[in-house]
């Protein structure tokens, strides 16, 4: 057993892999250690990010934002307030950057796009079952069709665990593929929604399965569980990303999402993307958080490390 | 320390835009002074030999203090107190009473950390991140946990009539100064013996803030002595003198052979813990990415002048070039310097001297034809640096592979089967510690059966728990130190007063 790459070499692009490779694939993932990924990313969490190198990840965090509002009481009203945040999180200073995408469900995609025309913020819409990714495949498949119609920049659609859980994985493999078709020419996130999965090994497992399936982001948690995004399962997916991407030249970039609700946490997030992925993840283009009330907490912390004085919650618009 | 700043600020790093700021640990919690007595007989005395030696710190060279160097009628005081306190105040005193000063050092130890590990970081150049999450608090914990063991020694060795032997010389090394007399102190404090410490010279300044700790709790006067100096003589004085009843020695297998040699013949209990060249094995089944955390951890914890470090890493062949294009990666992203900086992983090497004997060996590997890797990380100006460095093209002859080099230098040699992975591993002088990666349950066990090590490691490295004995096989030393086994030195088992 030779067990010195994950991905075959020389499979550059999408193509290179068909569902008979998938369960190969998975199997031959390097396993992961538990107690050693914990430890890394605990430590990598202690780091002490002070002063400039803290406004620039708070920057940073900002302009990696998916601002998200996934409820079934969302309403075009709530969309169009938070669409207005989203272009300009604080409105009385000009220096803060908009965030990069909103997200939300299929229905509210053509209010998000009407508010947000010519504003540089993109719309991701969730589709193809969210968050179960259960459902007649038919019917998941055209959701995502229809979400890429109505003109959506991004979709993030969810694993099927049913199915991946079970062992099969060419026919998860199948789908992810079959979602990557219907959203062809836009920017596809899978959630493996890490929380169900049990084991960082499955995790690992699942983010191979993703990207050789041609995700353009691995996205750690629908924000359904108790259980959303944690250091640990964020660092494994990143060492499955730089592994794939040395691999197969193929970059993917990460989302993680669930729980964030601090600027501590996304600055944590953000040291783990710079010590394993580098300087080159630091962008919208292969980072995001999906996040609802973090941004007034990155806001807060912005205006005290300006002035060294805390605002109170009220100085921060809740749109 | 000014220096460092700039110079981190200045470079915005070939990692890209994101420069950490630097965020260095407050000094203002260390109150230094300019001079340290002797602490001996529950009192700071200035030494009778009149000598006073300069102690630095290694990562800007600044001069911290000057020590009093305990001379040949310094030690004799010193042994004469600790005779003394051990007849006349220790001996007889219950075993709950023993765990109760024991009790009070390991709080005070935790309730000034910051203290301490601000201090230690200066004195001896690790990095805070180290002195702070791992040093003292293990220090702390050993008190802890022979502090319970103190009322309950008869129940270690069922049958036996345990007894303390007297006085305990305790030479300490200088690569974890604090860890090191806690190691040495709490068991032999808790079994009833009285103990001479001598601290390393190039680091004592914890050894006399841990002395400070003794005097608030109150230990009777001269259950613990201080009396640094170099330890070609206040070291060897020290074990040659006639009231000493037992050595403990942490340092270099050199001067452990030296003392091996005084003390033949006199009836003196010896243990030694000496010098490694431990092997990590990596099979190819091991969680890689964990395993390379465990390899950097290994060999660059302590900038690897650790007795245990995995300085030989033996990689699968199968995995070698996976392994070693992580590894470089990794290799990368290790941030060197001041190590008062919470972000620093590496600091300075101890001394000038260390760092020439790293530098030679690092030579000689050039010279005998294996293939350099560093890092091309900034380095400060002033203080003593080594960059972390990798070496590949090695072979089981070569010096480096041989020698323990006590730095930040690895030797990475391959294998294909576990049987020559034991053979090559266990083909060493020495044998402290031993790490192994695999997933494979009865592999780990079939390894470390064979492994001729002290500890043996399974998917992970530098471990250390004060319930868990540490100890080498052949020039690693002998005796164990930690857990129940940690007693043993410091007793006679049968009346037999040795």
């Amino acid at each position: 057993m030779s067990q010195t790459a994950e991905i075959q070499p020389g499979g550059v692009g999408t193509q290179a892999f068909g569902p008979r490779d998938a369960a190969r694939l998975v199997a031959r993932t390097t396993a992961v250690d538990a107690v050693g990924l914990e430890e890394r990313a605990a430590s990598l969490g202690k780091r002490s990010i002070k002063r400039e190198s803290k406004l620039w990840a708070l920057d940073l965090a900002i302009r990696c934002t998916d601002l998200t509002t996934l409820e079934g009481a969302d309403t075009a009203g709530k969309v169009v307030a938070m669409c207005a945040k989203a272009v300009r999180p604080n409105p009385i200073d000009p220096s803060i950057p908009s965030v990069a995408a909103v997200c939300l469900y299929p229905e509210l995609v053509p209010v998000a796009l009407g508010q947000l025309k010519g504003t540089g913020v993109r719309v991701a819409s969730v589709a193809g079952g969210f968050p179960s990714g259960l459902g007649p495949l038919d019917a998941r498949l055209r959701e995502v069709r229809e979400v890429v119609e109505m003109g959506a920049h991004e979709v993030d659609i969810v694993l099927n665990r049913s199915l991946f859980l079970a062992g099969r994985y060419a026919q998860a493999f199948e789908e992810l593929r079959a979602a990557r078709e219907a959203a062809e020419g836009v920017h596809l996130k899978v959630i493996l929604e890490v929380g169900e999965l049990g084991s960082y090994d499955r995790v690992r497992q699942a983010s191979v399965l993703a990207m050789a399936a041609g995700a353009d982001f691995i996205k750690t948690s629908t924000g359904k569980l108790s259980t959303g995004a944690t250091l640990p399962s964020a660092l494994c997916m990143m060492e499955a990303a730089r592994d794939f991407s040395r691999e197969t030249g193929r970059p993917v970039g990460i989302k993680v999402a669930g729980g964030i609700r601090r600027s501590k946490q996304a600055v944590q997030y953000l040291v783990l993307l710079y010590e394993t992925l580098g300087p080159e993840w630091m962008t919208p283009e292969r980072f995001r958080i999906g996040a609802s009330s973090l941004l007034n907490d990155v806001l807060m912390q912005i205006d005290k490390e300006r002035t060294g004085r805390y605002q109170g919650p009220d100085y921060f618009t809740i749109d | 320390m000014s220096e460092i700043e700039r110079r981190e600020d200045r470079t915005p790093g070939r990692r890209g835009p994101w420069a950490y700021s630097s965020a260095p640990e407050g000094r203002e919690i260390v109150r230094l002074q300019d001079r340290y007595d002797l602490f001996v007989g529950g009192r700071f005395i200035e030494p009778k030999s009149g000598r006073y030696f300069e102690t630095i710190n290694p990562a800007t060279e600044e001069t911290l203090a000057q020590v009093a160097e305990a001379g040949e009628e310094d030690v004799d005081l010193a042994v004469r107190a600790a005779r003394e306190a051990w007849e006349e105040r220790w001996r007889d005193l219950p075993g709950k009473e023993r765990a109760k000063y024991l009790y009070r050092i390991a709080r005070a130890l935790q309730e000034r950390s910051r203290e301490f590990a601000v201090l230690e970081t200066m004195n001896n150049g690790k990095p805070i991140k180290e002195s702070r999450d791992v040093d003292v608090p293990l220090a702390a914990a050993h008190f802890f946990y022979y502090a319970g063991w103190a009322d309950k020694i008869e129940y270690a060795f069922p049958g036996r009539t345990p007894r303390p032997l007297g006085v305990a010389a305790q030479i300490t090394p200088w690569n974890f100064p604090l860890l090191m007399c806690a190691w040495k102190l709490a068991p032999a404090l808790a079994t009833g013996n009285t103990a001479v410490l001598k601290p390393a010279s190039t680091t004592p300044l914890t050894a006399f803030l841990l002395a400070e700790v003794i005097e608030q709790a109150e230990l009777p006067p001269g259950v613990v002595n201080v009396i640094p100096g170099p330890g070609g003589r206040t070291g060897e004085w020290l074990a040659r003198h006639p009231d000493v009843a037992k050595i403990a020695f942490t340092g270099s297998t050199e001067i452990g052979k030296i003392l091996r040699r005084s003390v033949a013949g006199t009836g003196k209990r010896l243990t030694l813990e000496l010098g490694g060249k431990a092997a990590n094995i990596v099979f190819e089944d091991a969680p890689l990415d964990q395993a390379i955390e465990g390899i950097v951890n290994g060999i660059f914890f302590n900038q690897g002048e650790v007795c245990c470090a995995g300085s030989r890493l033996f990689v699968q062949e199968s995995v070698f070039e996976v392994v070693l294009d992580k590894l470089k990666a990794r290799l990368d992203t290790l941030r060197v310097g001041d190590p008062l900086d919470k972000n620093t992983d590496v600091g300075a090497i101890n001394s000038r001297d260390q760092l020439e004997k790293i530098t030679e060996l690092v030579q000689s590997g050039i010279e005998e034809g294996a293939e350099i890797y560093q890092p091309d990380c900034p380095l400060p100006e002033r203080g003593f640096w080594f960059r972390p460095t990798l070496f590949t093209n090695v072979s089981q002859s070569h010096r480096i592979a041989r020698e323990e080099i006590f730095g930040p230098v690895l030797s990475i040699l391959t294998f294909r089967t576990p049987e020559e992975a034991v053979e090559k591993a266990n083909n060493t002088p020495y044998g402290l510690s031993a790490g192994i990666w695999t997933e494979k349950g009865s592999r780990i066990l079939w390894m470390a059966e064979r492994m001729k090590a002290g500890v043996v490691w399974a998917n992970t490295f530098n471990r250390f728990d004060p319930s868990s004995p540490f100890g080498g096989y052949k020039e690693s030393g002998f005796g164990r130190e930690g857990g129940r086994h940690g007693l043993e030195p410091y007793l006679d088992l049968d009346g037999s007063g040795r």
